[in-house]
């Protein structure tokens, strides 16, 4: 087992070396920060899907959130926003959203007024609708001033790796609220539910232009490590300092992501791992020994959101840039998913194999098949039949085809992945 | 009167079509989950590939120099549904039934019917690009323009031909889809079979015949929703991939593996969705001469605003699972 991990980590080093020698330092070494961070990704899902059971597709909302969360806090403050009249009608739009809340939570409480069955069930959406339109019509005016007058509310300018734990802990807030709605429900409502909350947080972060400047995006969102500019400045050429820069965010994002393995690795073999085995494989046998399913459920989707929310801080200080709508789930909901099945669900080493094996992958088919293409061309040039049209366009889609591929030939041929979850018959 | 009018334009005939379509892509996944009890996510790229079956053939058909009376993509439609019969039935054959014989779980058939959505996009992005292809290069659509000035309206009711053609075509193909699941020998054992599978096998019905019926009746569905929806609209490759959400909405409301529910899910959230996003006030404005000074109209009064309208099909989605999980028509729980 151990042998075969090792072996399957050196295949990575090599694959990882030769992309460096065929695609050059600059590519591989942005690459391999993004790898890290989509391990640590990757990581929440196995929390989520290998030690849980959880059914989770709305990833690319976490991502999402831990994105908006590290431009919110690492974002250079706006002083046209501070100036003006708009955290005043801002407040005023909180205040609507407390009464809002307030009102739908006495509607909810209302059987103790002797208020019961369909008329309590009128009287909660009536609060619900009117909460809505006091929230709307605070809220409408603020943004509509702030989009004018200052464009948007702009950052806190702190460090970003308090983006980051923000990221983490906006991410679990949003799980938590999540959970309490949709954990009830088993697998494929539990799939289909969490897409459509991951869809309308898009939807949402996609048109607050007023908080997060929407398709408009931000950018230069600043780094936690020295820039390669920094480098530069005292005298380093453009390569070296571009390398030493990238260097220190990929060991920052290392750090982050061992401290994560080194405690999840420390719960999983603990008591609580072993009560998590018991819930994913019969709840209803944990049930009944006395566990508290669905808490450990709830406790499970937050830890395993919160390390998703600090991923996609990562990648969006990383880019340096905060585009809504760049997120897709292909990226972000399937791909992951994919580097789960491929490595091994409930292995941490495997989500982590996964994660690298597959990001490489993802980036590589896009040149891989350009190549292909390209020799095909110059055949089919000479044989008479003519060139393919439109090259470059169509070797970029060709990276969700073979992302398909790998996922059915893993199920087909390695349905536990390729570093298997280890089942401990002695403890 | 005018106001009227306009009301039916924005929010009947708009809120009909996205409801046939929705309540057609439903059917299929009901259909599967009620017979293999999975969530087929590929349903999607059916309909995708589906109306790309019919595209190819009306190019093939104005090469040929046939000009027909109605719009090409509704004369090639049944040969689609065959093709697209045929696809469904070898990417069951090739991906899922080596899967099932296995004895997996329905989760792991959900995963590789992700797996089949991507390779089927990428295949499809791979031949045609990113960009996007219209029915009506060659050919004009017609738009019918009734004029209802003897109602008092200033405004046509508009409606075009193809919109028109989709919601007859819808009801016919709802209408055989009912007397095939009620009267013929087949649609009654897909019935017994989605009640309970091994009764069904016991009692000495061909589960193989009927998943693979299943198969036909989805994928031909899913192509006719599929062509329809890129007759309204235009075709690319993430056609019915961005609605697929919407759809699985209309399924689970509906009830999963219920049929007739996946119909009334799919025009209640067709309904719902361009009801949500309708400007009440261009309906409520002769008010504006009752109403005093303060209480005036805002010139936009919709309950969502416009960009968050597919939004409105998931808020819907989450609000069902939380409040009757199996559905309105009381669907089969997995």
């Amino acid at each position: 087992m151990i042998r075969r991990s090792l072996t399957l980590f050196a295949g990575l080093f090599v694959l990882i070396l030769v992309i460096g020698w065929l695609m050059g330092m600059p590519f591989t070494s942005s690459r391999l920060v993004e790898a890290a961070a989509y391990s640590l990704i990757a990581l929440g899902l196995n929390i989520q899907w290998g030690y849980g059971g959880l059914f989770n597709f709305g990833i690319m909302g976490f991502l999402m959130l831990g994105g908006f969360a590290v431009t919110f806090i690492s974002y250079p403050v706006n002083p046209q926003f501070w100036g003006s009249d708009g955290p005043m009608l801002l407040g005023r739009a909180l205040l609507a959203f407390a009464a809002g809340a307030l009102l739908v939570y006495g509607a909810r409480k209302s059987d103790r007024l002797g208020i019961r069955g369909g008329w309590k069930s009128f009287v909660t959406v009536l609060a619900w609708f009117v909460a809505y339109v006091i929230y709307r019509s605070q809220i409408d005016p603020a943004a509509a001033y702030i989009e004018a007058n200052a464009g948007f509310v702009g950052g806190l300018g702190a460090h970003p790796v308090l983006g980051w734990l923000f990221g983490g802990v906006l991410a679990a807030v949003i799980a938590f609220i999540v959970g309490k709605i949709a954990l009830g429900l088993r697998t494929d409502y539990l799939a289909i539910a969490t897409i459509g909350i991951s869809e309308i947080i898009r939807a949402l972060i996609k048109n607050m232009d007023w908080l997060t400047r929407g398709t408009l995006t931000v950018s230069p969102i600043p780094w936690p490590t020295p820039l390669p500019q920094a480098y530069q400045a005292t005298g380093s050429d453009q390569f070296a300092s571009l390398l030493l820069a990238r260097g220190g965010f990929l060991l920052l994002a290392l750090v982050v992501l061992a401290i994560a393995m080194w405690l999840i690795s420390r719960a999983y073999s603990g008591p609580w791992g072993r009560m998590m085995r018991a819930i994913r494989d019969n709840h209803i046998a944990a049930a009944s020994m006395g566990k508290n399913v669905t808490a450990r459920q709830l406790e499970i989707f937050v830890f395993g959101s919160v390390l998703m929310g600090i991923g996609g801080a990562m990648l969006v200080s990383f880019t340096q840039i905060f585009d809504p709508s760049s997120y897709q789930p292909i990226n972000h909901t399937f791909l992951i998913w994919v580097m789960i099945i491929v490595g091994g669900a409930g292995n941490n080493w495997g989500a982590v194999f996964g994660a690298v094996l597959i990001w490489l992958v993802w980036v590589v088919s896009e040149p891989l098949a350009k190549v292909i293409f390209e020799n095909v061309s110059y055949w089919s040039t000479n044989v008479g039949w003519g060139a393919i049209p439109e090259i470059e366009s169509r070797s970029a889609q060709m990276r969700v085809f073979v992302l398909g591929l790998v996922i059915t030939i893993a199920l087909r041929f390695a349905p536990k992945g390729l570093i298997p979850e280890a089942v401990r018959r002695d403890a | 009167m005018t106001e009227f009018i306009f009301f039916i334009n924005q929010v009947v005939i708009a809120g009909a079509v996205l409801g046939c379509i929705y309540a057609l892509g439903a059917v299929g996944i009901t259909l599967v989950f009620g017979i293999l009890r999975f969530a087929h996510f590929a349903h999607s790229e059916l309909m995708t590939s589906g109306a790309f079956f019919a595209f190819l053939l009306a190019l093939l058909f104005a090469h040929w120099g046939i000009v027909t009376p109605i719009p090409t993509g509704f004369v090639v439609l049944p040969i689609a549904m065959v093709l697209s019969a045929i696809f469904a039935l070898g990417i069951d054959k090739g991906f899922y039934a080596p899967l099932r014989q296995r004895g997996v779980r329905p989760v792991t058939l959900l995963i590789a019917s992700i797996g089949v959505t991507l390779m089927v996009q990428g295949l499809i992005r791979l031949f045609f690009g990113a960009g996007s292809w219209s029915f009506f290069e060659t050919e004009t659509k017609d738009v019918f323009r009734i004029d209802t000035t003897f109602l008092g309206s200033t405004r046509p009711l508009v409606i075009t031909e193809p919109q028109l053609l989709m919601i007859v075509v819808t009801l016919i193909s709802v209408l055989a889809l009912h007397f095939f699941l009620t009267r013929s020998r087949l649609g009654k054992a897909m019935r017994a079979m989605a009640d309970n599978a091994d009764l069904a096998q016991v009692s000495g019905i061909n589960t193989a015949l009927v998943v693979r019926v299943t198969w036909i009746v989805a994928g031909a569905l899913a192509c006719m929703a599929g062509t329809m929806l890129a007759l309204d609209v235009t075709l690319k490759p993430d056609l019915a991939f961005n609605i697929i959400i919407p759809i699985f909405a209309a399924a689970i409301v509906g009830g999963l593996g219920q049929a007739y529910g996946a119909i009334a899910g799919g025009l209640l959230i067709g309904f719902a969705e361009s009801l949500a996003v309708f400007n009440w006030t261009m309906v409520l404005r002769p008010l504006n001469a009752v109403l005093p000074e303060w209480l005036q109209l805002p010139a936009t009064l919709a309950l969502v605003p416009t960009e968050y309208k597919l939004t409105v099909a998931f808020v819907i989605l989450v609000v069902v699972l939380l409040v009757r999980p199996t559905g309105i028509f009381k669907g089969a729980s997995s």
